[in-house]
């Protein structure tokens, strides 16, 4: 397989965009016609060839062009890159298993040799080619993270695992929701997620930070989480808030279907094997309202979810100062009918 | 659960009563890498029951061909440890878990102590190939009873050189641990792996010494402790369970074919804990994870190494 990739912006002139095949493979978050938190975590095993769950690292369309923008984010800003010194066994874990799993899900795009301790990997869609001894950051351009992180996309937090709880210890984050991998650098588990509204009080934090603390070597898990943006940018950090957050002011009634996304978040947590870590990958995909609305059964739900949403919910989401122009949006398109159970499209 | 398919391919006497075991891939593939301190758990098909105990991985971390485990033949066996000294043999295929680590070092450590009896010392083993890759500070001190017991200390001296300390207990006596946590610097941590009473000990004293709970670290696999036989009803899965006296909760749930989860199957990490809905009698917890306050509750038990005396207990599983 050959595949096909976009050229296109996640700023200025903003000229992303979804091939109906990538907005059919969209993650549609909602089963249902209500939306609250819960850990919906399940196994992260390989889904239906073509869907974004196929493999444990998805590539799409999007690929070249998302780690061009990671590049220029970086050159902006290298705070967006952290390694604590403690995480250099889990930087080269993470390399292996990003350069394991492209390798064997796409081999005609990433190859990898392994000889020994003497690695040959080969990024055909960047043009990369290096040899280096696996082990020795030498042989290397940069630290294996930085490099491997590169070449990926989505955002990853590495948590080292000690006194019973995960530490946010390594980031690569240059395509957040509203958040910053250098203030929450070194925090714990409940450290990190204290923003999130009422979950706390469900014991959510409690039983999730449970269940992963116990996550297995060779057996991944997922889950999905969403919020929604006034134009495709993926870099709406809190150290660029005074460059995006306008945005949100600029949505109206008319221009909604083209402006405002819908944001989705793979998340998936992998155990690695040397360091004991543990490698969270957040990756976002983003699709405009009027592609949504090319399944009507995603755009009537939508509806129903925005205006069922508890109010916190919509605020901690930065939802507040574009929800409306999206409800009015979206009305006309919701018949009311009933939907059955499931995110799937028509 | 995933698991990887193993064979035999050596099994060597290092000292009384312990034999060492040395397995590739059965395919021949390379193995997961793994971090010091992990352990694998191994299923014996033992008179058509299929039996599981969890062995720490030796290392050394950096090799991937081949895993090796240490066993000791216990006297009071259920099984699994005299499965291993008298069917294993080179050429045997086991079926065994991917490496779990429930004893990991501490990578912010100042110092790491490690604390091995008997037996005890095989997460050792691996742990040292970290450090020293590592170039972290530590000292092993490793007690056995005898000479003939000291399984590995030729192995130990190549790799930690100065860093190994060994306390034979018929020529030096007991190794002194008030004495050994009494001058370790701010930022140490101490690990132990032994006999209950050595474990026990040591962390009772370093708590005494004010060393902080997070700063010790201890691993003791417990076997399952047999009992009376008891009905288990299952509310999901809308079955039932008869435990019998020689098999644990979770052993017996297996061999009806239930897929319960575990991790540690010794007590320790909590991974199996089911909530008890109803139990006609008491629970006997033998576990080494749940608090006070949750026995006294009496509504969660952890059944790799728990049972009860009661006729019958509903559970939500």
């Amino acid at each position: 397989m050959n595949m096909a990739f976009n050229e296109e912006t996640f700023r200025g002139d903003f000229t992303f965009r979804n091939s109906p095949e990538s907005v059919r493979r969209f993650p549609y978050p909602f089963e249902e016609d209500e939306y609250m938190y819960s850990v919906n975590i399940e196994q992260h095993t390989s889904g239906e060839p073509g869907s974004v769950f196929e493999h444990p690292i998805d590539v799409d369309e999007h690929y070249v062009a998302e780690c061009k923008e990671r590049a220029i984010v970086l050159s902006e800003d290298h705070t967006r890159c952290v390694a604590l010194p403690h995480m250099m066994d889990a930087q080269w874990d993470t390399l292996e298993l990003v350069m394991t799993s492209l390798s064997e899900s796409y081999p005609s795009e990433f190859q990898l040799t392994i000889d020994g301790d003497k690695w040959h990997w080969v990024n055909k869609p960047l043009d990369i080619e290096d040899h280096f001894v696996f082990g020795d950051v030498s042989t290397l351009p940069m630290e294996p993270f930085e490099y491997v992180m590169r070449q990926v996309q989505g955002d990853w937090v590495i948590m080292d695992q000690r006194d019973d709880d995960l530490y946010a210890d390594m980031g690569m984050v240059t395509g957040q929701a509203d958040w910053s991998v250098a203030f929450d650098a070194g925090m714990s588990f409940k450290e990190w997620h204290a923003p999130v509204p009422h979950a706390p009080e469900m014991g959510i934090f409690d039983r999730a930070l449970k269940y992963l603390l116990h996550l297995q070597y060779g057996s991944p898990v997922r889950r999905t989480n969403w919020r929604m943006c006034v134009n495709p940018r993926l870099d709406t950090s809190s150290e660029t808030y005074d460059v995006w957050g306008t945005d949100n002011v600029s949505a109206t009634k008319e221009n909604a279907g083209d402006k405002v996304f819908l944001r989705v978040e793979l998340q998936a947590l992998f155990r690695l094997p040397r360091s004991n870590a543990i490698a969270f990958s957040i990756r976002t995909y983003m699709v405009s309202l009027a592609d949504l609305a090319t399944y009507p059964r995603w755009a009537k739900r939508l509806n129903r979810v925005l205006r069922s949403l508890h109010p916190d919910l919509a605020e901690y989401k930065g939802l507040n100062s574009f929800k409306q122009p999206v409800l009015d949006w979206l009305e006309p398109l919701d018949d009311g009918a009933f939907l059955e159970k499931g995110v799937h499209p028509e | 659960m995933s698991a990887l398919k193993v064979k035999v391919t050596a099994v060597e006497q290092v000292a009384e009563q312990i034999k060492h075991f040395t397995m590739v891939a059965e395919d021949g593939s390379p193995l997961p890498y793994f971090s010091g301190g992990s352990h694998v758990v191994v299923s014996m098909d033992i008179d058509g029951r299929t039996h599981r105990n969890a062995y720490s991985l030796m290392g050394p971390t950096n090799d991937n061909s081949a895993y090796q485990i240490a066993v000791r033949k216990q006297e009071k066996s259920r099984g699994g440890s005299v499965f291993m000294h008298e069917k294993v043999e080179p050429g045997t295929l086991l079926e065994i878990s991917m490496p779990t680590n429930l004893f990991s070092i501490h990578r912010l450590a100042k110092k790491h102590i490690l604390v091995a009896g008997g037996i005890g010392i095989t997460p050792f083993l691996s742990q040292i190939t970290d450090l020293n890759r590592l170039g972290h500070d530590y000292e092993l001190h490793y007690a056995y009873r005898s000479a003939e017991h000291a399984a590995f200390r030729k192995e130990i001296e190549a790799l930690c050189g100065d860093k190994a300390f060994f306390y034979p207990e018929n020529e030096t006596g007991r190794l002194n641990i008030t004495e050994l946590l009494s001058k370790q610097p701010l930022g140490s941590h101490v690990y132990v792996c032994g006999p209950d009473p050595m474990v026990n000990g040591l962390e009772l004293i370093a708590s005494e010494l004010g060393w902080p709970e997070t700063s010790v670290h201890s691993e003791k696999f417990l076997a399952p402790a047999t009992g009376a036989p008891f009905t288990v009803s299952l509310l999901q899965s809308n079955t039932e369970v008869v435990v019998p006296g020689d098999l644990s909760m979770l052993e017996a749930m297996e061999e009806a074919g239930i897929d319960a989860p575990y991790l540690c199957r010794g007590g320790a990490c909590g991974r199996c804990e089911v909530e008890v809905v109803e139990c006609d009698g008491d629970l006997v917890h033998h576990d080494e994870y749940l608090s006070d306050a949750e026995r006294v509750a009496a509504n969660k038990i952890l059944p790799c190494v728990s049972r009860a005396n009661c006729s019958r207990m509903v559970i939500n599983l």
